[in-house]
């Protein structure tokens, strides 16, 4: 491939060595840590680490196979849904009011697919057809009237606290696993449909599946609560308060002569930070296994040659859709992984902007095709997305000086501040895609 | 009879005006993506946006002409000022085809990359559009509201259900029959529009015969522009300007572009239709309707609702996933993706 050369000849300047970049991405981050504060520092770090790991899922898709997914804000939301019902605590009286419903709405609904399945397996024609008709009106009929009854018992146990099934209270992290395999789910079910034809229509696909996905999670109050939130889901590592109050650590604080309040704090993200690192880790180390692996090999090759790869035998709609498959199931492990870290699950959260396009300028920014391009992708991208709010602001603060202290100028100039992040990350996105197509760290 | 007529009315009024409203506006935002793929080969992520800016432009004009003081009587002022929105609409996305799409076009890279650069341009119109205008409810439609109001189509006729005929909902089926009528005619029978269709149809074999291609991506994009500019403010006079609808309209219209086959105008305009109609008839409590039809004293239980409005997306995405899966082509044979 002749990208490949030009690519390693661009890479033996400095600016293209991906140690020298992750330690300009390790200064910044040092800078904010002296220049704001070291607590902000690692806020943005916990959540750089789970952009990086989201950006590793969209670079999976499109940098090794070159799917567009323009979806991600659905998977991720998927996996925060994993996160409530792993972990939130169980509703004893709405289950025992309207599980019994829900659980034969699930029979009626799989009953009806079995029904229709096995009639157009036997029967075709007008025949098939009516048959087919019917068994879907009457499935209809049976659900509406077991589902509707069952929803509104449930979202009347106690609604201003829970109205919903509750979780399953189980410990949280087991929630990254189940919301991989959710998202994983979710896209199987979609690549079926919209893998094979032309990358626009997985967009479009795609794109529709994640408003489905979060107009489901918004309005079925009975299974996620909807936008009423779930708050206060239990954490993997302690709380401040705990901390504060435990006589060792506050004993261990004043040996160090550290306020126990800061480095309480302190402790808590760093733990954070500390079992995303092993997330990331792990799939880094086997995004790469796998990239280099034949497998990886195969992929580029169906990415760039598909009629070739296609006529050595390799079939291209399935290993698509296995890729597809595998970079939502990331993308869901990152969305479960925020969730955890926020403590709630607020459907309301979940933009476009924030978890679809970002991602986007994380993998081009970064190099698509290229995992540790993604991983400083994650860093930087969000880095610039956390600092620009409050440079927005700043700049908007001080054009608004110019104007007169009561003039109308003022107030909309403050309130248009947050809108300048979509058009920097526009801009981002345009001149990468213009100017370093191939991003920072470049394919191999 | 009586209680037919009034379910035909109650039908008319809330299920029947409506989608055809709705469907016109949908067909013309889809025109306009599927000419920009029939011509560029790409599917245009900021078209919603494009839709967002033309109206923002219009509602701006608007004011001005407001501040003097003038109007147009019965009709919105939005009438006069969208030929300006039109033309500012049109410099923009002349200007970001010039700055951004054409060094591609010229590099011959995958349409996806066309794509990508798309939804780069969508963000940046969307977050302008919010600075410059906000996020909130802007209502910009002003003149008389209703042609035919509730209570005197019930004096006129003695039946219990009224029919209301807003003003905005005449105005979107006559423009749009108009701008339809006429984009038919450029297409079919001028010299450009018959370039266009060749181009569409065969590039290499429409260059061979001496049409000048960036001559038609030019004309494309101004036809996008005016249809997006119309759509926009066609939707934002019948149910008030909010930025963040419009990018919600890029589902629908896209289902209904691929629905009618993708890169056919026609299809487009038939998508449009199919997706409005099956959008409001499947949300609608068809309970009254049927309380109606039903003998006397009947009840029904419920809002006899299929789909609850929430979920009104789902319903062009489910239109879409079953052309997908059963005529990826679309009902007139467009490009096989």
């Amino acid at each position: 491939m002749s990208s490949s050369t030009r690519s390693s000849q661009a890479s033996t300047t400095l600016v293209h060595q991906p140690w020298f970049l992750f330690m300009v991405m390790a200064a910044l981050l040092a800078f904010t840590g002296f220049a704001q504060s070291w607590l902000f520092a690692l806020t943005i770090v916990q959540l750089c680490m789970i952009s990086s790991i989201m950006a590793l899922g969209v670079n999976v898709q499109w940098g090794y196979a070159g799917l567009f997914n323009a979806g991600t804000m659905g998977f991720a939301a998927l996996g925060g849904l994993a996160a409530v019902l792993i972990a939130a605590d169980p509703v004893p009286e709405a289950w025992s009011v309207g599980g019994a419903g829900i659980g034969l709405s699930a029979l009626v609904i799989g009953g009806t697919i079995a029904a229709v399945i096995l009639v157009r397996a036997k029967l075709g024609g007008l025949a098939g057809f009516l048959s087919t008709a019917v068994i879907l009106i009457v499935g209809y009929l049976l659900f509406t009237a077991v589902f509707g009854p069952a929803t509104s018992a449930i979202e009347s146990v106690d609604a201003s606290q829970t109205g919903y099934l509750g979780g399953m209270g189980l410990p949280i992290l087991l929630s990254w696993l189940v919301g991989g395999l959710l998202a994983a789910g979710a896209a199987w079910l979609i690549g079926k449909v919209a893998i094979g034809l032309r990358s626009d229509y997985l967009a479009i696909a795609t794109l529709g599946i994640a408003e489905i996905i979060l107009a489901v999670i918004k309005n079925e109050d009975w299974l996620s609560r909807g936008v009423k939130n779930v708050t206060s889901l239990p954490r993997p590592v302690p709380y401040e308060i705990d901390l504060q109050t435990s006589p060792a650590f506050v004993e261990f604080a004043q040996n160090w002569n550290v306020d126990p309040v800061a480095l309480a704090s302190i402790t808590v993200k760093l733990a954070f930070i500390a079992l995303f690192a092993v997330v990331l880790i792990v799939l880094v180390y086997l995004s790469e296994k796998a990239l280099y692996s034949p497998w990886g090999r195969m992929m580029r090759a169906i990415r760039d040659q598909p009629d070739a790869a296609s006529a050595m035998g390799k079939d291209v709609k399935s290993r698509h859709l296995q890729v597809f498959i595998l970079g939502s199931a990331i993308c869901g492990i990152a969305g479960a992984m925020l969730v955890t870290l926020d403590g709630q699950f607020t459907p309301g959260s979940y933009l476009p902007l924030r978890f679809t396009f970002l991602i986007w300028v994380m993998v081009i920014v970064g190099g698509s095709g290229n995992n540790m391009g993604s991983v400083l992708g994650g860093f930087l991208i969000w880095f610039v997305w956390v600092q620009s709010e409050s440079a927005g602001f700043a700049l908007m603060d001080a054009l608004s000086g110019l104007f007169a202290d009561d003039s109308p100028m003022r107030g909309r100039l403050i309130e248009a501040a947050p809108h300048l992040r979509p058009v920097l990350m526009g801009l981002i996105l345009i001149l990468a895609l213009r100017f370093a197509p191939k991003g920072l760290i470049p394919e191999r | 009879m009586h209680d037919f007529a009034n379910a035909f009315i109650l039908l008319s009024n809330y299920v029947l005006i409506p989608s055809i409203t709705y469907g016109s506006q949908l067909a013309i935002g889809a025109l306009g993506i599927t000419l920009v793929f029939s011509i560029l080969r790409f599917a245009n992520f900021a078209h919603g946006d494009t839709m967002a800016f033309g109206t923002m432009v219009a509602i701006f004009c608007t004011w001005g002409v407001q501040a003097l003081g003038l109007s147009l009587g019965p009709l919105p002022v939005a009438l006069i000022t969208l030929p300006v929105a039109i033309a500012v609409t049109i410099a923009l996305v002349l200007g970001i085809d010039k700055i951004i799409y054409q060094f591609y076009r010229n590099k011959k890279v995958e349409p996806i990359i066309l794509v990508m650069a798309s939804v780069g341009v969508m963000f940046m119109m969307n977050g302008i559009v919010r600075i410059l205008i906000g996020t909130g409810d802007v209502s910009f439609a002003d003149g008389a509201r209703f042609i035919i109001r509730a209570r005197e189509f019930r004096e006129m006729t003695g039946l219990d259900e009224g029919l209301a005929l807003r003003t905005t909902q005449v105005i979107t089926v006559v423009v749009a029959g108009v701008v339809m009528a006429a984009l038919f005619w450029f297409l079919q029978k001028t010299r450009t529009g018959k370039s266009m269709r060749a181009f569409s149809d065969n590039e290499d074999l429409a260059l061979l015969s001496g049409i000048k291609p960036e001559r038609v991506v030019q004309i494309t994009w101004i036809i996008a522009a005016t249809l997006a500019t119309i759509a926009g403010v066609l939707y934002g006079l019948d149910k008030g300007f909010r930025p963040f609808t419009y990018f919600q309209l890029l589902l629908p219209m896209f289902a209904a572009a691929i629905l009618g086959g993708i890169g056919q105008p026609i299809g487009a305009v038939v998508g449009g239709f199919v997706i409005a109609f099956s959008e409001v008839a499947l949300t609608y409590a068809y309970r009254r309707v049927f309380e109606y039809l039903g003998p006397d004293g009947f009840e029904v239980e419920g809002l006899a609702q299929l789909i609850e409005t929430e979920y009104k997306f789902a319903i062009s995405f489910i239109i879409l996933v079953i052309v997908l899966l059963v005529r990826p082509t679309g009902i007139f044979k467009g490009r096989v993706l």
